[in-house]
């Protein structure tokens, strides 16, 4: 029944964007800090203050709405947004309306099957709210006793991003996502810790037969903090919307809450008045009309996009395909994996590390590159060894599980607890000889022609030797012991 | 005139609570000066653009340089009332 | 000799250099005169004597070491309650700012600073300086020095009672919609409104944020341009400042009016003008003629809807503006169930009632349904505006008009008619709406109340309003000064 039907998704993102000081006013945008110590008058919306905007804030901006493909237009407008919230300091927030930065833009996501597109509608700059802290048992909004406000978020500038109605599942929701995160890590308008809040996506779900050009209700999805809720919250969201309108139902135009504990979706109860944001042109501002000149020199300085990054993996690497799009799915994982290439890695090899263990290191802890005790140069160190013949590739598995948790690099985890493998042919050959020795049944075997019984000799050899045995070398001295 | 919904509309939106007299007393009194003011409807403006900003003035922006603001003392010196370096408001739903 | 409290601030100024006088005994005869007629006038919202005591020691010790404590020292000033002064509660008359302390000060305070402010009180005020009367402040009504029973205008009503009364040398104020020129005019002074862009709006608390501009209240134009000169010039903080650089307006003063052409607006001419406002106001366009210059009727025909358009405009900001005031960060609050509830508590409990009227037509004017028909409207008549000044100051140097239809009211004549209030700001809605310089001159007395003369110029051409209003005043030797039959003699 669920193949008849097909999803209509628009995502509204919100990235903080990187720069240094806030929006409007100079104080500092970085995260954390005691309540109420970021603050200043403007930001606190003091009486009498005004609004200077950030250049950089601007910059950033125009980078992102290039790299999307959208139109600038000529005159860029500020407008306040008014409406109250114990969060939003003015009770109203600057924000851009009818001639924001960029428009009809459009992004093409890569994905296992093929590309798709989605229509970028508009990018536009506003100012960060404060944070609300809920003070009760519940600690939640609702059933709180009364909340407190910490307006040290308030004023850090925010890209909101709206796309198109293009998006057709889950699946693809999540790819879209991950690759404007990847876009905006690679030209540093954005830190995207979706944690601490710095990247936040809210959709526009609704459901219709297949084939239709009719648009169904939509409803609103809020309070999606990773990319694993996103899709959980759209797959949940869409059956839901199928289920009600195959028994006869129908889907309420509303805004509902993603839960993650119970994975549902709640409508939020919200007083019955239409919100009447009043917008109009914000008088303390004047507009921002960006000269060409100045417009090509973002773009000529624009650094490398995911996708561009993508194309040169595969062309200077001679990677596939598919390690291309994995090591280019965040700005950290491509700059590690070239750095550890640098320094000498071969690309395959450095490339199977990080998709290999590290990647499923981090998945388990649930950290990204960066977030963990080693570099790029512990990686390159751990291939050189392996490379080198020093250490075998199982002991190199192990080397690296210690070197993950503690940071200690390769070469000195080997040799404090002498992992340095054995080539050397007199130490060997007095080895093998012992196990020869001492294992007549499986010898008597071999000899027969049960060839497969030197495994069990080469795992002894090994077991004396605690895997440092040079594979390669343990097999030709058996054979030559045995045949001879 | 103004009718009485929409005063009571409006006053939810300003966040201003109205007694029965005020009521309508602004229904009556913004009723008489919107009465006045629907002159200007009479002004053909097709073609005119709108102004908001009287002076020529575009780009205005600042480096981006981070400042010492207030400190936690400073902030909350005004509050209402306060807790632990926030600022106390009543529970919001 | 005149008491020093009723002195021009530059002969004060000129008098503490030639070591006449030290800053002290200025001080002193300034603070006695507060003592004496402030319970009558009502002029301040909070005196500031430590501030003031603090600035005249520092200015002895300066002078007392050879060194010039700067060209505000020792010339007590009387600051609108609207600006923000760092430690002293700046409250626009309100009782939602009741206790609300600045934790900074507004540029143009602290430009005054570094020139020797010497600041002796807060102004009373219309409520966030909506009004025409000052008759809207939480504090009380100030009263006209010239009369008792009259009001001294407003918005700024408090700064110019003070210097009318001696109460302060001089004062500063701020001018919406006329909120400078219509008290100096009441009150028989000079006060000038700048062109928007030239004083910094930053710690100006907001009322209408497209039209709010700040300027000086003063005894003659001298004083005026010596006033301005502290207050002008570009502040990064405010984006709406403008980067041009101040011309010397004393200097400027005393250049030749011969020539040049001054236009009468037929518009601000009309009916609504009281028969003796009119017949002064004419007698001084001979005046200008016999210095020499040309004084022609002209038409901007869009003038007779600047009020309309100024009352849907600045109260739509307004809505905006006052915001903030919710009880959360500072200010007045009024404890409910929930947030929703406390808000309106306290912004019924802490907003007077025009206040509240602003607002509310503020909202409705931007709300979805209307906002085309009033606020984008009101906007492009702004643009036609802007239009008629443009053209008619091709011909025209200057424009010149009545600075208010009436001479000072009877207190609470107009409080119950919100629009005959308005239509005391009828001649000096236009140039805030334009954003042009402009200023009122003390030009003449009917039935005893003092009749001010609106000079307006092209944007940034400051110096050219200033020149023909010293030019005047110089010809017209206007020196009247309050009575005690009816006022503070």
């Amino acid at each position: 029944m669920m193949e008849s039907w097909e999803a209509v998704i628009g995502l509204e993102i919100h990235a903080e964007l990187k720069t240094a000081s806030k929006m409007f006013c100079p104080c500092d945008a970085s995260f954390g800090g005691e309540p109420n110590t970021k603050v200043c008058p403007v930001c606190l919306g003091l009486p009498g203050v005004l609004p200077v905007l950030n250049g950089k804030a601007v910059e950033l901006a125009l980078r992102l709405a290039l790299a999307l493909n959208c139109e600038i237009l000529p005159r860029a407008l500020f407008h306040r947004k008014n409406y109250f919230y114990p969060d939003m300091p003015k009770n109203y927030q600057i924000s851009q309306y009818d001639q924001p930065l960029g428009v009809r833009g459009h992004l093409e996501v890569e994905t296992e099957e093929g590309s798709f597109r989605v229509g970028i509608h508009r990018v536009h700059m506003e100012e960060d709210t404060g944070k609300t802290v809920h003070v009760g048992e519940s600690g939640r909004i609702h059933g709180a006793e009364y909340s407190l406000e910490d307006f040290n978020r308030a004023g850090v500038p925010l890209l909101e991003i709206v796309t198109e109605p293009d998006i057709r599942s889950p699946e693809q929701a999540k790819a879209f996502l991950q690759e404007l995160k990847s876009i905006m890590e690679h030209l540093e308008v954005s830190d995207c810790r979706m944690e601490e809040g710095s990247l936040r996506c809210d959709a526009n779900v609704s459901v219709r037969p297949k084939g239709s050009y009719i648009m169904g209700v939509k409803t609103e999805i809020k309070n999606m903090n990773s990319f694993r809720a996103l899709q959980r919250a759209l797959e949940y969201e869409i059956e839901r919307q199928i289920k009600l309108l195959e028994s006869g139902g129908e889907v309420v135009q509303e805004t509902r809450h993603w839960d993650a504990d119970s994975q549902m979706t709640t409508p939020l109860r919200t007083k019955e008045y239409a919100y009447d944001y009043r917008y109009f042109q914000e008088p303390d501002l004047v507009p921002l009309e960006l000269d060409r000149d100045f417009m090509e020199r973002v773009r000529a300085s624009l650094p490398e996009l995911p996708s561009q990054r993508r194309r040169r993996f595969r062309e200077q690497y001679g990677l596939p395909a598919h390690d291309a799009r994995v090591l280019t799915s965040s700005k950290a994982m491509g700059d590690f994996f070239e750095e550890v290439v640098r320094l000498g890695a071969p690309p395959k090899a450095a490339s199977n590390w990080m998709m290999g263990e590290l990647s499923a290191h981090l998945n388990a802890q649930n950290l990204e590159v960066g977030q963990i005790p080693i570099g790029p140069a512990h990686l390159a160190e751990l291939i050189d060894l392996i490379e080198k013949g020093t250490i075998s590739g199982k002991i190199a598995k192990e080397v690296f599980q210690e070197m993950v948790d503690k940071g200690e690099m390769p070469n000195s985890i080997v040799e404090r607890r002498g992992l340095t493998q054995i080539s050397d042919q007199r130490e060997l050959e007095r080895i093998v000889r012992e196990v020869v020795e001492t294992n007549p049944g499986p010898v008597e075997d071999y000899r027969k022609g049960k060839t497969q019984a030197i495994g069990f000799l080469v795992g002894q050899v090994m077991k004396r030797t605690r895997g440092r045995a040079n594979p390669g070398l343990v097999n030709e001295l058996l054979r030559n012991l045995l045949d001879g | 005139m103004i009718g009485r919904k929409e005063v009571e509309h409006v006053a939810w939106l300003a966040r201003l609570e109205l007694s029965e007299e005020e009521k309508d007393k602004f229904s009556q009194q913004l009723g008489r000066i919107l009465e006045h003011a629907e002159r200007i409807k009479s002004v053909d403006t097709s073609g005119v653009e709108p102004t908001s900003h009287v002076l020529p003035l575009k780009n205005v922006m600042r480096d981006d340089e981070v400042r010492p603001g207030l400190t936690q003392e400073e902030a909350l010196s005004n509050a209402p009332r306060r807790e632990g370096g926030y600022f106390v408001v009543p529970r919001i739903v | 000799m005149e008491p020093i409290y009723l002195l021009e601030a530059w002969k004060v100024r000129e008098m503490l250099l030639r070591r006449e006088l030290t800053p002290r005994e200025v001080l002193q005869a300034v603070w006695e005169r507060v003592r004496e007629v402030e319970p009558r006038v009502n002029a301040y919202i909070t005196e500031t004597w430590d501030a003031a005591e603090e600035a005249v020691r520092e200015a002895e010790k300066d002078w007392s070491q050879g060194k010039d404590p700067g060209p505000a020292a020792g010339l007590p000033m009387a600051v609108k309650d609207i600006l923000c002064t760092r430690g002293i509660r700046t409250t626009c008359a309100s009782l939602i700012l009741e206790n609300f302390v600045p934790v900074y000060d507004a540029t143009v305070i602290e430009r005054l600073k570094a020139a020797g402010l010497t600041m002796i009180g807060k102004a009373n005020m219309d409520e966030f300086a909506m009004g025409s009367s000052t008759e809207n402040s939480y504090f009380g009504p100030t009263r006209n020095p010239w009369d008792l029973g009259r009001v001294p205008g407003g918005s700024s009503g408090g700064s110019a009672a003070a210097v009318a009364a001696g109460e302060a040398l001089w004062a500063l104020g701020s001018d919406t919609g006329g909120s400078i020129r219509q008290p100096a005019s009441f009150c028989g002074l000079v006060g000038m409104k700048p062109t928007y862009g030239r004083v910094s709006r930053y710690g100006l608390v907001a009322f209408a944020s497209s039209l709010d501009q700040v300027g000086p209240i003063t005894r003659c134009v001298k004083d005026c341009a010596l006033l301005l000169q502290l207050i002008c010039g570009h502040d990064p903080k405010d984006s709406t400042s403008l980067p041009e650089g101040v011309p010397d307006f004393l200097a400027s003063l005393e250049g030749d009016v011969r020539g040049m052409r001054a236009g009468v607006p037929r518009e601000l001419m009309g009916e609504g003008i009281a028969p003796g406002v009119k017949r002064i106001v004419v007698s001084c366009f001979e005046v200008l003629e016999d210095l020499g210059m040309k004084v022609e009727e002209v038409s901007l025909p869009h003038l007779d809807y600047a009020l309309d358009a100024y009352y849907i405009i600045a109260p739509a900001e307004a809505s905006s503006n006052l915001a903030r005031y919710d009880g959360v960060r500072y200010g007045l609050r009024v404890e409910g169930e929930d947030v929703l509830d406390m808000y309106s508590r306290t912004r019924a409990r802490g907003f007077g009632d025009e206040v509240k009227r602003r607002i509310m037509l503020g909202t409705y004017a931007l709300s979805a349904g209307y906002y085309e028909a009033y606020y984008a409207q009101a906007q492009k008549i702004r643009t036609l505006i802007i239009g008629d000044f443009r053209r008619a100051f091709e011909r025209c140097d200057v424009l010149v008009s009545p600075t208010s239809p009436t001479v000072a009211f009877r207190l609470g004549e107009r409080l119950e008619d919100p629009l005959a209030m308005y239509m005391s700001d009828i001649c000096t809605i236009p140039v805030n709406l334009a954003g042009l310089p402009a200023i009122s001159v003390p030009c003449g007395l009917d039935q005893g109340l003092p009749v001010g003369f609106q000079i307006m110029g092209k944007l940034l051409d400051e110096v050219t309003v200033l020149r023909v209003a010293y030019a005047l005043e110089q010809a017209l030797g206007f020196r009247a000064r309050p009575d005690s039959s009816k006022g503070v003699g």
